[in-house]
C-alpha cells in the first residue's frame, strides 16, 4: 500500500490556516433547528390544537352565536372562545415544554447519538441552552403567534358568516380590544412561562441529564416526598401551596386571569410588582444553577 | 509534528484501573492501530484522547487540553465512536444540514459527491438505512471535514466484509494523506494490516507492544516448521508456538541475539506474522504463558 512507504512525518503548510471564521451564533442557532427536528410535536400539538379550536369553533359557536337576535349578546359569544384559545394553547405547549425537558438530555444519551453530537465543535454549554430554549423562548413565542393566528380565523370566520346572513360586523369588531389582549397575552407569556417557569424546566433538564432512567419520577419524586414529609410530620401542606404559587403563575399570574374584566385589563399589568417578588429572582437562581449543573453533567455523561 | 502526546496517563473506574499509567506519543501523518482484548482500555484511551472522560495524568492533542477544550478540539478532530450513533430520527439532509452549519472546515460539496457513490438519498430517514450504509453515511460527514486527526472506534463493527473494505479503502485513497493523523481500534486486525503504519498493543491498561510497521516486519518472523526441524527450532527460544494441520508454527523475535533470519529460513517457511497471529501470541490468556516474556520483550 503506497500510503505507508511515504508515510514519514513532514512539516505541512494547512497547520497556519485559521479555522473559517464562523459566528459563535450559528452553532447555537443549528442546534435549536436541529431540537425542532428532532422534536416535532413542539409545534404539531399546539397546531393541532388550534385547528381542533378552529373546528369547534366553526360548527358549534357561530351556530349557536347566530341563532341570537340581540347583536351584543352575539358578539360576545363570538369572542368568548379568544380567551378559552389562549388558554388552550399555552395549557398545550407548557404541557409538551414539559415532556420535552424530561428528555432533552436523556434522549441524546439513550440513543447512543451524544457521541454523534459531541464529536462536532458545539459545547455542551450551547447544547444546553439550545434545549432550554425550547420551552423558555420558542413555544412562547410559537404560543403568541398561534394565539393571534387563531384568534385572527375566528374573527374573520364570524365576519363572513355575519356579512353572508346581512348582519352588522360593527358589534363583533368594537367587541375586540385586540392590541390589549395580545400586550397581556404577551407580558403574561414572558412573565409567567418565560422567567416564572423557568425554576421548573431547569430542574427537568437538569434530572433528565442526570437520570438514567425514568426521568419523570426522579424529577416528581422529591417534590412529592417533601410535601408528604411535611405533612405527616407537621401536619402542614406550606410546601404544596408553596409549589402551587409557582405552578400557577405566582406574582404575574393575577394579572391574566384579570382578562376580559369589565375595566381596562391593562390595569392588572403591574411589572413593577412582579419583578420585585423575591420568588422570581430565587427562582432564575435555581434555573442558573440547574442549568450550569447541566453542563457539567453532560461534559461527563456518555451514552447510558 | 506531535499529534498526541501522553504521559502518565490513568483512569480507573472505582477499583477497575482501566488505564494504567501509559505514555503514548503519535506523529503526524500515521495511521495508529490501537489493538486489545476486551476491556483492555483502548475505547477508555480514546475517550480520554477525545474529551469524553476525565483522566489523570498529562494528555495533549494537537496542543490541547481535550477535557476542558473539547468543543474548540472538534474543529480539528473528528471520530466515529462506534457503528450507528449517528440520530436516527434524522434525514439524510438534515444531518447534511446540521454539520454545514456547525462546522466551520465541513465541505458539503466534496460530502455529497461520496453520497453520490453509495446509494443513500438525501431524503431517507437515517433508522431507514442499512448499518452499512449508516456508516457510510458517518464515513462520507467525516471524510468532508478537513480535520487534523481522525479517531476510529470499532469503525466497522458488524459489518460485511465487502462494506469493511470499502470503509479502508475510501479511507485510503480519499482521505488519508501525510498531515492527516488517523487513531484507530478494531478486533477485525486482518482487515487492517495493511493499512496501518503504526501498531500497538494493549492489554490491562498498559502498553505491551508500541512498533511500527516496519519495526513489526523486521522484527517478528513466522516460521512454519519442517517436520524434522521441529526441534532445533524449538532449540531457539520461539516467543509462541503453535499447531495447525499438523504443523508446527514458530513465532520468533529477531531481536533476540541468538537468532536470525537465514538461521530460521533452513528450518521452515518463513513470513512475517498476521498481526492476529501476533495478538494472540503475545496476550492469548492462558495465565503464565509466553505473554509475560513477550511483553518484558516489547519495547
Amino acid at each position: 500500500m503506497n500510503t505507508q512507504s511515504n508515510a514519514v512525518p513532514e512539516s505541512f503548510d494547512s497547520q497556519g490556516i485559521a479555522p473559517a471564521a464562523m459566528s459563535a451564533t450559528r452553532p447555537m442557532y443549528w442546534s435549536v433547528r436541529r431540537e425542532l427536528w428532532e422534536n416535532r410535536s413542539i409545534y404539531i400539538a399546539p397546531l393541532a390544537v388550534a385547528a381542533v379550536m378552529l373546528f369547534g369553533f366553526l360548527i358549534a359557536t357561530i351556530g349557536h352565536a347566530m341563532s341570537m337576535h340581540d347583536p351584543a349578546r352575539r358578539a360576545a359569544v363570538l369572542t368568548e372562545p379568544n380567551t378559552f384559545a389562549e388558554l388552550l394553547i399555552m395549557g398545550t405547549a407548557f404541557i409538551v415544554g414539559v415532556f420535552y425537558s424530561l428528555d432533552a438530555l436523556h434522549g441524546e444519551r439513550r440513543d447512543r447519538s451524544i457521541l454523534f453530537w459531541k464529536s462536532l465543535p458545539v459545547s455542551d454549554l450551547t447544547t444546553v441552552l439550545s434545549k432550554a430554549s425550547i420551552p423558555l423562548v420558542v413555544l412562547p413565542l410559537l404560543s403568541f403567534a398561534l394565539t393571534v393566528a387563531t384568534q385572527w380565523i375566528m374573527l374573520l370566520l364570524s365576519t363572513a358568516v355575519m356579512l353572508g346572513s346581512g348582519l352588522s360586523v360593527a358589534p363583533l369588531w368594537s367587541h375586540m380590544p385586540f392590541f390589549q389582549m395580545w400586550l397581556m397575552l404577551l407580558y403574561h407569556l414572558v412573565a409567567v412561562h418565560m422567567l416564572w417557569y423557568a425554576p421548573i424546566y431547569g430542574w427537568l433538564l437538569l434530572v433528565s441529564g442526570w437520570a438514567r432512567r425514568a426521568a419523570f419520577l426522579w424529577a416528581a419524586l422529591p417534590w412529592l416526598a417533601i410535601g408528604i414529609v411535611e405533612k405527616l410530620a407537621f401536619n402542614t401542606s406550606h410546601f404544596g401551596a408553596w409549589l402551587g404559587y409557582r405552578f400557577s403563575g405566582g406574582a404575574a399570574g393575577g394579572s391574566f386571569t384579570a382578562d376580559n374584566a369589565s375595566m381596562d385589563p391593562l390595569m392588572h399589568l403591574t411589572p413593577g410588582k412582579f419583578l420585585s417578588t423575591p420568588g422570581l429572582w430565587i427562582g432564575l437562581a435555581f434555573f442558573a444553577a440547574c442549568i450550569a449543573a447541566a453542563v457539567r453533567l453532560r461534559r461527563s455523561q456518555g451514552p447510558i | 509534528m506531535t499529534v498526541i502526546e501522553a504521559r502518565g496517563l490513568r483512569k480507573a473506574f472505582g477499583t477497575t484501573i482501566a488505564l494504567d499509567g501509559i505514555n503514548l506519543r503519535v506523529e503526524e501523518g500515521r495511521i495508529l492501530g490501537v489493538i486489545g482484548p476486551n476491556g483492555a482500555g483502548k475505547t477508555t484511551a480514546l475517550n480520554a484522547i477525545l474529551g469524553l472522560t476525565p483522566y489523570q495524568g498529562e494528555l495533549r492533542v494537537l496542543g490541547r487540553d481535550p477535557w476542558t477544550e473539547r468543543d474548540q478540539l472538534m474543529r480539528d478532530v473528528c471520530f466515529i465512536a462506534d457503528v450507528a450513533v449517528l440520530p436516527r430520527w434524522a434525514r439524510v439532509s438534515q444531518a447534511l444540514d446540521y454539520v454545514a452549519g456547525v462546522h466551520p472546515r465541513f465541505d458539503r460539496a466534496k460530502a455529497e459527491g461520496f453520497l453520490a457513490k453509495t446509494d443513500i438519498r438525501r431524503a431517507s430517514k437515517i433508522r431507514e438505512l442499512s448499518k452499512g450504509m449508516v456508516t457510510q453515511l458517518h464515513l462520507a460527514l467525516v471524510m468532508a471535514i478537513d480535520a487534523r486527526l481522525l479517531v476510529l472506534d470499532e469503525p466497522t463493527l458488524g459489518l460485511d466484509i465487502l462494506y469493511r473494505k470499502q470503509f479502508y479503502d475510501s479511507l485510503l485513497n480519499d482521505y488519508f494523506d501525510r498531515s492527516r493523523t488517523i487513531v484507530l481500534t478494531t478486533h477485525q486486525v486482518e482487515d487492517v494490516q495493511n493499512v496501518l503504519t503504526d501498531l500497538m498493543f494493549i492489554n490491562r491498561g498498559r502498553i505491551v507492544l508500541d512498533c511500527s510497521m516496519e519495526e513489526f516486519e523486521s522484527r517478528y518472523l513466522e516460521v512454519t516448521a519442517h517436520p524434522e526441524h521441529v526441534a532445533s527450532a524449538r532449540a531457539l527460544k520461539p516467543i509462541h508456538e503453535r499447531q495447525v494441520l499438523g504443523r508446527s508454527i514458530l513465532l520468533f523475535d529477531l531481536t533476540f541475539d541468538h537468532v536470525d533470519r537465514q538461521q530460521l529460513a533452513v528450518l521452515g517457511d518463513v513470513r512475517t506474522p498476521s498481526i492476529a497471529d501476533m495478538f494472540v501470541a503475545m496476550l492469548g490468556n492462558k495465565p503464565g504463558n509466553k505473554a509475560g516474556e513477550a511483553q518484558g520483550a516489547a519495547r
